[in-house]
């Protein structure tokens, strides 16, 4: 019973931190460019765009 | 709009206390990675530009400079890197939408979490077997504790919108959802309390979990369509250059100007405001007015209409009508009309929704009654009348329509449609009949060298010197024809009548007929002559795209019947609707005219596509079923329009009206999972024969079945 008591509190304290988290980050906005977040990754450090990325438009 | 005037952009400029500046731009064309470095890079090098960031599913760049930083270089230097761009009033709205967006996701979320919380405590008790009545109750009770204030936060979205209509003595989808979920969290306190089984917990919050998902991918759907009809508003923001007094030019926004304004325009400039010309004659491409594919000439005095292109020389034009009372407002309300006309189109998902809600209050008082009848107890019939109406609780009706329409859109932004409205695909999978305007649409909308093959390649070349000096339109088309080479040195263009040069001591003139001393033989022509030799002429002529006869067909053998409407002569028209193999068509039609068309047809019981891009097809494409222009088109139809094709090429239209039908037979298949599996489940919830985890079960996968149906339309599997 003691272990029970145990898995079930350190599974709630995991899931309200996972979910502490994600609300922090929606709430900093990163969810409001996806297609921006898909292209970003694939920018060089320096931000220069990927040699054979598509041609300009 | 001209970029190079300097404008006064100062009330686009938000101060923070910090001393810094914002500034927000749409920007246009900005579509992948390589787009969105050089437009950082590019703005963020500006002097006094500390951050420039590019959100790339608004186009809305967001500058953060310092107190001497000017907005225009930002404006400058979008165009020289190839990009249309616009400043952005930050209104209230964007932020409001950010903030529902938002605030849908946060419900989302901890529905989420409590869904997968709940359900571990509450199926442990179900399969648990052997457990002990004091731990099963303990479960509940945990089960509880997270699944009440989770739901009852996630549900908020529900809960409004049912209070909303209530008050106004009204009903929709979301009153019986809240009553959903309010009863059987209360059922389930209950049941907990006095040691029943019949707790609800998990169906709950599962229930506003999947509601949630239907609801944020409907709202991102909207939100995008906003989005681009607001892109197209900031665009139209035109600035103008006014003659003040003394002479001096100043910039001025054209919904500023008041009749009696003297504006200049340069050639290649569009009017916004109906006028006079007011000191001489010039060139101008009706295009967008009329549809006539050949620029006329109007000489000093003549009245002009907004939308007019300056294609001769540089004329000032006395200003005769407000913006909001020049032809393109004239046509804007006619507009106006047909949104509101569409407006009272019922989506597919409000058909179901108008047939589910009384269906389901029938249905839950009935078996209330039906037990109370037979002489249950209360709180036994209550649990059926629960179950009822939580076995009925539309999550695979709410999934059906989004999941289609979000898998739909996507696969369509791919192939480059953009669309503008939601019910935009429904509307097209509807259509019999497509009307499409000659000029820029079926036609490339600009002249192109007819009689190469009469002209001797060493004139051609050595017009095209001349030619390539020019923004002429027939300059532009002879240049084009020729392909790349010289520039012909010191030509000097006289506006109106051609260009010079001289060469060896011979004098080169390419332009109009008495240009050349000769006479004029009409058509759109361009006359070259070297010294004395006798002139040449070029002809010119608009031609139809390649692929729009192939794209006619494709949608006849979809039994859509194709129609022509062109305000160009009947000559050129002709000509057209032969070489596009189209049987029906009318020329010199007026843009009232094909409005009144637009709603004979409508009349007639047909659904219409139009396909227009010119001021003259805005109030058209306004009134038919669906629209759609092209990427080249004018922004006023590509306001009107529910869909804008982004490459300059018609062949998309096939594949959208594809998809739409597609989707449309999708949603359909979707309304039958959900409802059969409605049918197989309210007779036995009625009797009393559904466990909570039935109930769950039942749920998850109705909503896992229409959303894995609607996939099948995905953009990855688009070929």
């Amino acid at each position: 019973m003691n272990g029970m008591a145990l898995i079930i509190a350190a599974a709630l304290v995991m899931g309200l931190g996972g979910l502490a988290v994600l609300l922090w980050a929606i709430g900093s906005g990163q969810y409001e460019d996806m297609d921006g977040a898909a292209a970003r990754v694939l920018l060089d450090e320096d931000g220069s765009p990927p040699r054979e990325g598509p041609a300009d438009p | 709009m001209n970029l190079a005037a300097p404008a006064d952009l100062s009330r686009f400029l938000s101060r923070k206390p910090d001393g810094s500046v914002t500034f927000d731009a749409m920007v246009r064309g900005a579509r992948c990675a390589g787009c969105l470095a050089k437009i950082e890079k590019g703005v963020g090098g500006l002097p006094g530009v500390a951050s420039a960031r590019l959100n790339l599913s608004t186009g809305k760049l967001a500058v953060v400079g310092s107190a001497d930083f000017r907005p225009e270089t930002v404006l400058q230097r979008l165009h020289d890197l190839g990009y249309e761009g616009a400043p952005f009033e930050a209104g209230a709205t964007l932020d409001e939408d950010a903030r529902e967006g938002r605030f849908l996701l946060h419900c989302l979320v901890v529905a989420a979490f409590g869904t997968v919380f709940t359900m571990g405590l509450t199926d442990a008790v179900w399969y648990g077997g052997d457990m002990d009545a004091g731990l099963s109750q303990l479960f509940f009770w945990l089960a509880a504790a997270v699944s009440v204030p989770a739901t009852l936060y996630s549900g908020q979205p529900f809960f409004f919108s049912a209070w909303k209509v209530l008050r106004q003595r009204r009903s929709n989808m979301d009153v019986p959802i809240s009553l959903a979920l309010v009863l059987s969290l209360g059922l389930s306190l209950w049941q907990t309390a006095h040691g029943g089984s019949h707790v609800y917990f998990d169906a709950a919050v599962m229930l506003s979990f999947l509601l949630l998902a239907g609801r944020y991918l409907d709202f991102q759907l909207r939100n995008k369509a906003r989005g681009a009809a607001r892109h197209l508003l900031a665009m139209q923001s035109i600035l103008v250059r006014r003659q003040g007094a003394g002479g001096t030019l100043e910039t001025v926004a054209a919904a500023d100007l008041n009749p009696g304004d003297r504006i200049t325009l340069a050639s290649g400039e569009r009017t916004p405001v109906d006028g006079v010309l007011e000191d001489r004659g010039t060139e101008l491409d009706l295009s967008l007015v009329t549809g006539e594919s050949v620029p006329v000439s109007r000489g000093a005095g003549a009245a002009i209409s907004a939308g007019s292109i300056v294609t001769g020389a540089p004329v000032i034009l006395r200003v005769t009508a407000r913006v909001e009372n020049s032809l393109v407002a004239d046509l804007a309300r006619l507009m106006e009309a047909g949104r509101q006309s569409k407006s009272l189109y019922v989506t597919l998902a409000e058909r179901a929704a108008r047939a589910y809600v009384p269906f389901v209050a029938v249905a839950s008082l009935a078996v209330l009654a039906g037990w109370l009848w037979t002489g249950a107890d209360f709180t036994r019939a209550l649990t059926n009348a629960v179950a009822v109406l939580i076995i009925t609780c539309p999550c695979a009706l709410g999934l059906a329509v989004p999941a289609v329409q979000t898998a739909a859109t996507g696969r369509l932004f791919r192939k480059g449609i953009f669309i503008k409205s939601g019910d935009a695909l429904e509307r097209l999978a509807d259509i019999d009949r497509a009307v499409f305007d000659k000029t820029g649409t079926l036609t490339l909308g600009r002249p192109v060298l007819e009689n190469r093959d009469e002209i001797a390649p060493q004139v051609l070349e050595q017009a095209a010197r001349l030619a390539r000096a020019s923004h002429h339109p027939l300059a532009r088309a002879l240049a084009s024809s020729a392909g790349a080479g010289d520039v012909a040195r010191d030509v000097t263009e006289v506006p109106g009548s051609g260009l010079e040069a001289q060469d060896g001591g011979i004098t080169l003139r390419l332009g109009n007929a008495a240009w050349c001393g000769v006479e004029d033989r009409g058509g759109a022509s361009l006359w070259f002559r070297a010294g004395t030799l006798p002139a040449v002429r070029f002809l010119f002529r608009d031609q139809i795209r390649t692929e729009s006869r192939q794209m006619l067909a494709a949608l006849e053998a979809r039994g859509v019947v194709t129609e022509m409407l062109t305000g160009d002569q009947p000559g050129p028209a002709a000509q057209i609707a032969a070489d596009a193999g189209i049987a029906l068509w009318r020329a010199a039609v007026d843009p009232k005219e094909k409005a009144a068309h637009l709603q004979a047809l409508a009349g007639r019981g047909h659904h219409v596509l139009m396909v227009g891009d010119g001021i003259n097809d805005a109030a058209a494409m306004a009134l038919a079923h669906v629209s759609i222009a092209p990427g080249t088109a004018i922004d006023i139809s590509q306001r009107a329009a529910d869909m804008v094709l982004r490459a300059d090429t018609l062949s998309p239209v096939v594949e959208a009206l594809d998809v739409a039908r597609k989707a449309r037979r999708l949603v359909m298949q979707n309304f039958a999972v959900a409802g059969l599996y409605n049918i197989a489940a309210i007779p036995l919830a009625a009797l009393g024969l559904v466990t909570p985890l039935m109930a769950a079960a039942a749920m998850a996968s109705s909503s896992l079945l229409v959303t894995l149906n609607a996939l099948r339309l995905a953009p990855w599997r688009a070929s």
